[in-house]
């Protein structure tokens, strides 16, 4: 399989690779994806007050397109607020990285673990908003 | 003593060309250039002589006569005469033929095709261990049955099927017994008389010989019938038509006799080095499994799954070893192997195998620095893994709704 030289740098230099506290109000954290589909992808993003995302952190299970998809999305998010996160298109990653046709999945799935990160911290915060303590996204695999 | 990059493990793929076959074939690609067919004339006589003793070379690894091998493009062409070439002349007198879900490509689509025409498949399962239990094949065959197409050794875990006791099965109850024998001939014993085989396929390039080349074996005691997929000038006792490859036969040949003189030490010698390997391995990486039997397996077969570790990803991390993934299939598609699927591998061990080939030109040195390479790179692609993490911190993935299905 031919890996594209972005796809190669980011697999052999990944960013961002680690584990939020998943119990932090201030954390988001999806999970997309399923070990029999060959891809699991762990994203997790810290937002600030300003809803402003200060730190993204992943952990992936999958081909070098699909750890490529995940650390690419890491670096980009960064700085981001959290609406401009949930326009990050999959086309966009999958273009970046030149996925060949069979990879696209992988860039679909970057795509929605962001979705599912924002959702995760969004729920915390409603709960947080109507008193009760929030419990972190680690163990329930969100977003579709 | 420094080892030369890349090292090469993927000899259930292709194996490099023997040196001394390659000489051996040499000059009939130049001087002994004839057609074997070439009656009237020296440079076909010499052609035919060549030709002949190569049939004998490659009966003999196999406890058969030179005059029951019919030489074909490969072993994909050898499952397609066999399979197709049976239920075209015995269709009347059944339409059922029993087949393994672990078998080749070329067997399960040659099958697959037969169905479209009418014809009733039976895939059997494997157990635990990976291979056929012949009692499952007695309890599949009806009297309808003509055909049961079963591998001597599987070309992904490297399992050895019990042939001898699935030939005596297929025999008690009447029909014709063929057999995939491409990965194990030269490298485990096998004889076409103990298995009561009555087609076996065979490649070259699967054994140090050139590519391009096999054999289809049909017995001539009892002879067994079955019908051209290919017609012409009825060359190959009218079973496969065409001008004869002269230099691949001859490389086949000199390959046979090779594996045949060698076979006994070169298992002992692959063997201890594949259990080399897989100790290291083992030892030194918890959560590593051997897929299918050790005990009933190629001894150059080594095939393990990295828990939580993808095989896509492995393979790029070893970029200077050359292995294959289960994972991502001898095509173009990305569907688990059905060989995995077929072991019912669990969840967590999904796309997560690599199969190592060791062969001839492997050394211990190679295995040393390929065993090394991968204990590093599974620990640094687990400190990647989700999944890892969370078997770490006791999570059971198995109690996870994941969010693709
Ligand atoms: C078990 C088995 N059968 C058949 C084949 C096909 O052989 P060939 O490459 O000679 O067509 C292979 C090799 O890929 C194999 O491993």
């Amino acid at each position: 399989m031919p890996y594209s030289d972005k796809v190669i740098d980011h697999y052999e230099n990944p960013r961002n690779v680690g584990t939020l506290d998943p119990e932090d109000p201030q954390v988001g954290t999806g999970m997309v994806g399923a070990p029999a589909c060959g891809d699991v992808m762990k994203l997790q993003l810290k937002i600030g007050a300003d809803g402003v995302i200060e730190d993204a952190k992943f952990k992936t299970f999958g081909c070098g397109s699909a750890i490529a998809s995940s650390s690419l999305v890491t670096e980009w998010v960064k700085g981001m607020s959290i609406e401009k996160a949930l326009e990050v298109k999959n086309s966009a990653i999958a273009e970046e990285l030149s996925l060949p046709p069979v990879k696209i999945h992988c860039s679909v799935l970057a795509e929605d673990a962001i979705k599912a990160a924002i959702a995760d911290y969004r729920a915390k915060q409603q709960r947080q908003g109507a008193g009760g303590g929030g419990h972190g996204g680690n163990g329930t695999a969100g977003g579709k | 003593m420094t080892v030369k990059l890349p090292i090469y493990l993927d000899n259930h793929a292709t194996t490099p060309l023997d040196p001394r076959v390659l000489e051996v074939m040499l000059p009939y690609f130049t001087q002994e250039f004839g057609n074997a067919a070439s009656r009237n004339h020296v440079f076909g006589w010499h052609a035919e002589e060549a030709v002949e003793q190569a049939r004998a070379q490659i009966g003999t690894i196999i406890g058969a006569s030179g005059k029951e091998i019919v030489f074909t493009s490969g072993a994909t062409e050898s499952d397609n005469l066999a399979i197709k070439g049976a239920a075209e002349f015995h269709h009347e007198r059944g339409n059922h033929i029993v087949t393994c879900q672990t078998e080749h490509k070329a067997v399960l689509d040659s099958c697959k095709r037969l169905e479209k025409q009418g014809f009733e498949v039976t895939y059997l399962p494997v157990e635990k261990d990976g291979r056929v239990d012949p009692e499952r094949l007695r309890a599949a065959m009806t009297a309808r049955t003509i055909l049961v197409s079963l591998m001597l050794a599987n070309n992904e875990i490297g399992v050895v099927h019990p042939v001898v006791a699935i030939g005596k099965v297929v025999k008690e109850q009447g029909a014709l017994f063929h057999i995939d024998a491409v990965q194990g001939v030269g490298k485990v014993p096998f004889n076409v008389d103990e298995a009561r085989a009555d087609l076996v396929s065979l490649s070259a390039h699967k054994m140090y010989g050139p590519k391009g080349i096999g054999a289809l074996y049909v017995r001539r005691k009892p002879r067994v019938r079955i019908a051209p997929l290919i017609d012409g000038g009825g060359h190959e006792r009218g079973l496969r038509s065409g001008t004869l490859n002269v230099p691949g036969i001859v490389g086949f040949g000199a390959a046979c006799a090779l594996a045949q003189e060698e076979m006994a030490a070169e298992a002992l010698r692959l063997g201890s080095l594949r259990e080399r390997l897989r100790r290291h391995l083992q030892e030194h990486l918890p959560e590593t499994y051997v897929n299918g039997s050790l005990e009933h397996r190629l001894p150059g077969n080594l095939n393990l799954s990295f828990a939580y570790v993808e095989g896509e990803a492995m393979m790029m991390a070893l970029k200077d070893v050359a292995v294959s993934s289960g994972s991502a299939c001898t095509s173009a598609s990305l569907a688990p192997s059905s060989v995995h699927r077929s072991l019912r591998i669990g969840e967590e061990l999904a796309h997560t195998s690599i199969r190592f080939g060791l062969g001839r030109f492997n050394t211990e040195e190679e295995i040393d620095y390929g065993a090394a390479l991968v204990v590093d790179k599974v620990r640094k692609l687990r400190e990647l893994s989700p999944l890892w993490e969370m078997a770490q911190q006791g999570v059971d993935l198995k109690k996870i709704e994941w969010s693709h299905p």
